[in-house]
């Protein structure tokens, strides 16, 4: 891999994507270890650039370069400059010329990380942007995957929920695309998103707004995502009440029975936060099939193989 | 590791590009005699140790260990990636077959202590596997194929002491290169081979390469 940053799922070959989840199980060992520290990253700077909040991705990226020795440091909106009105552009500048070298970005629009990446010097990773993708989170998605039911090739995986708002659905789509999954996308009619029927004939996927019918019949799911409700970027009515959307596309108790019935080996990801009742029930949550905190595991190993593969290498300077 | 040949010039493949390339190591048996040969020699290549060569140093190494060792219930080997490790593997099966005791064998991977990954294309990385009874208080030997610059073994002592506080380490090479730039040196030498930094040293091995041979290319003719 020799590119600098990290923007979408669609800037990962097969081959890319798949170096990063065999480094990612390197990687993984690491966390049993007594001394979790490696020496790779020793002297780079990272930046956690976070103007939205965050728990799991924040901590997990900072954990991610720690254990590799990189300095990081974590800024977010509150608090910084850009609580003062510094635009966005400003801001990275301010910070770009302090020679470090990498951004991990979250922001509220979309498309924020590809407009800093024309920016900076440094290398620039998409931590979530907007509605639009959440990289890292894919790959994380897809390493947990592989763990509980091996190879991705032709196994048929479905993504439930608020499909309009997720940047998760979107980088999930594309990776699991690239590495040879079958793809079921399921919402309400409200919740998918506009032009999505000439996407799907052009990608390959199938497109519902049936969740029973696509977790029962012959072609049960190997892995079914369940996606949060954003309540943060619902502006207006997608569904009448709460309870209706439990029972139309949440994994509710009786759901979550009929399916590990249908497939005893199913998977049943969340990539959090929870709403429990609401996207997923406690019964599937803390069912032996969810591989939620499997997900949250693999979070930092799967992101000490993304700066691993971003950052060892100094490609500026490679004719040595 | 993965290109010994060229440590510690910046020449080797894109990793990525090589892992694709590389054979299956689930197959690794010779080709057909009719076939082509699976791994073509280069036309300037001399061939410095055979297969039989190579099966003599490991079986000599496997008894100076056993003279070495008192005792070798603490004794555990790890091979670094790539070939170390099968190298390790085929060790540890002579001693077991020589004494019969079964002695722990594992997989250190070495690349991220290393010290120069800013200056090559990203390399790949194994995962470490180190036996259940661990490192601790153990007598450690490390295996690789060649000895170089040293910088290898010294990433290697690195990741081991993350894994623990060996009673000692020993170091065993099926070639040494000579042109040290640390104070390292082996304990156990299938072949000192002098050579020009103009030569590259290639060593071949069944599980990986579908032969075993030790080949030197490139440098002046001779």
């Amino acid at each position: 891999m020799t590119r600098r940053h990290l923007l979408s799922a669609a800037d990962l070959t097969r081959a890319d994507a798949e170096e990063i989840l065999t480094t990612a199980a390197s990687m993984h060992d690491i966390q049993h270890r007594e001394v979790k520290k490696l020496p790779t990253l020793r002297g780079r700077t990272v930046i956690n650039l976070f103007f939205e909040d965050s728990t799991r991705t924040r901590t997990s990226f900072e954990l991610a370069g720690k254990w590799m020795s990189a300095d990081t440091i974590n800024i977010s909106a509150k608090g910084s400059s850009a609580s003062k009105g510094e635009s966005l552009r400003d801001t990275v500048l301010t910070v770009d010329a302090m020679s470090v070298d990498a951004f991990i970005i979250r922001h509220s629009a979309s498309g924020a990380c590809h407009q800093v990446a024309g920016w900076v010097d440094a290398s620039v990773i998409n931590a979530g942007d907007g509605t639009h993708e959440h990289p890292t989170q894919a790959l994380l998605d897809a390493y947990t995957m592989q763990q509980r039911i091996g190879s991705l090739e032709g196994r048929h995986i479905a993504i439930v929920g608020d499909l309009t708002h997720s940047r998760v659905f979107r980088s999930n789509l594309i990776l699991l695309r690239t590495l040879g999954a079958r793809l079921t996308v399921v919402a309400p009619p409200t919740l998918l998103p506009s032009g999505i029927g000439a996407w799907s004939a052009r990608d390959g996927f199938t497109v519902s707004s049936d969740l029973d019918a696509v977790l029962s019949g012959d072609d049960v799911p190997d892995a079914v995502m369940m996606l949060r409700v954003q309540k943060e970027r619902m502006s207006g009515g997608y569904f009448p009440t709460a309870r209706e959307y439990a029972v139309g596309y949440g994994m509710t108790a009786a759901r979550y029975r009929a399916l590990s019935a249908a497939n005893p080996d199913v998977a049943i990801l969340h990539p959090g936060p929870m709403n429990r009742g609401l996207e997923i029930s406690p019964e599937a949550a803390d069912s032996p099939h969810s591989v939620i905190l499997d997900q949250v595991s693999a979070g930092v190993a799967v992101r000490m193989a993304v700066l691993y593969h971003l950052l060892a290498a100094d490609t500026t300077e490679v004719a040595v | 590791m993965a290109c010994p040949d060229v440590e510690p010039q910046a020449q080797s493949l894109d990793p990525v590009f090589a892992a694709a390339a590389a054979p299956s190591p689930v197959s690794p048996g010779p080709a057909s005699p009719d076939g082509p040969p699976p791994d073509p020699s280069p036309p300037d290549a001399r061939v410095v140790l055979t297969d039989a060569d190579i099966a003599r140093a490991l079986r000599r190494i496997a008894h100076e260990v056993l003279e070495r060792t008192k005792s070798l219930d603490t004794v555990v080997v790890l091979g670094i990636p790539t070939r170390g490790s099968s190298l390790a593997r085929r060790l540890v099966a002579v001693i077991e077959e020589v004494e019969g005791v079964s002695v722990p064998v594992g997989v250190l991977d070495v690349t991220m202590y290393r010290d120069d990954l800013r200056h090559q294309p990203t390399r790949h990385v194994e995962p470490s596997q180190i036996p259940a009874t661990g490192v601790e208080d153990k007598t450690v030997i490390l295996v690789d194929d060649v000895l170089y610059s040293g910088r290898t073994v010294r990433a290697a002592l690195d990741a081991l002491a993350d894994y623990g506080r060996p009673r000692a380490v020993q170091l065993a090479v099926l070639v040494d290169r000579g042109h040290r730039q640390l104070p390292i040196r082996a304990d156990y030498v299938g072949k000192n081979l002098p050579t020009s930094t103009a030569e590259k040293v290639q060593v071949r091995l069944t599980e990986h390469d579908g032969l075993d041979v030790v080949r030197i290319t490139g440098g002046l003719p001779r």
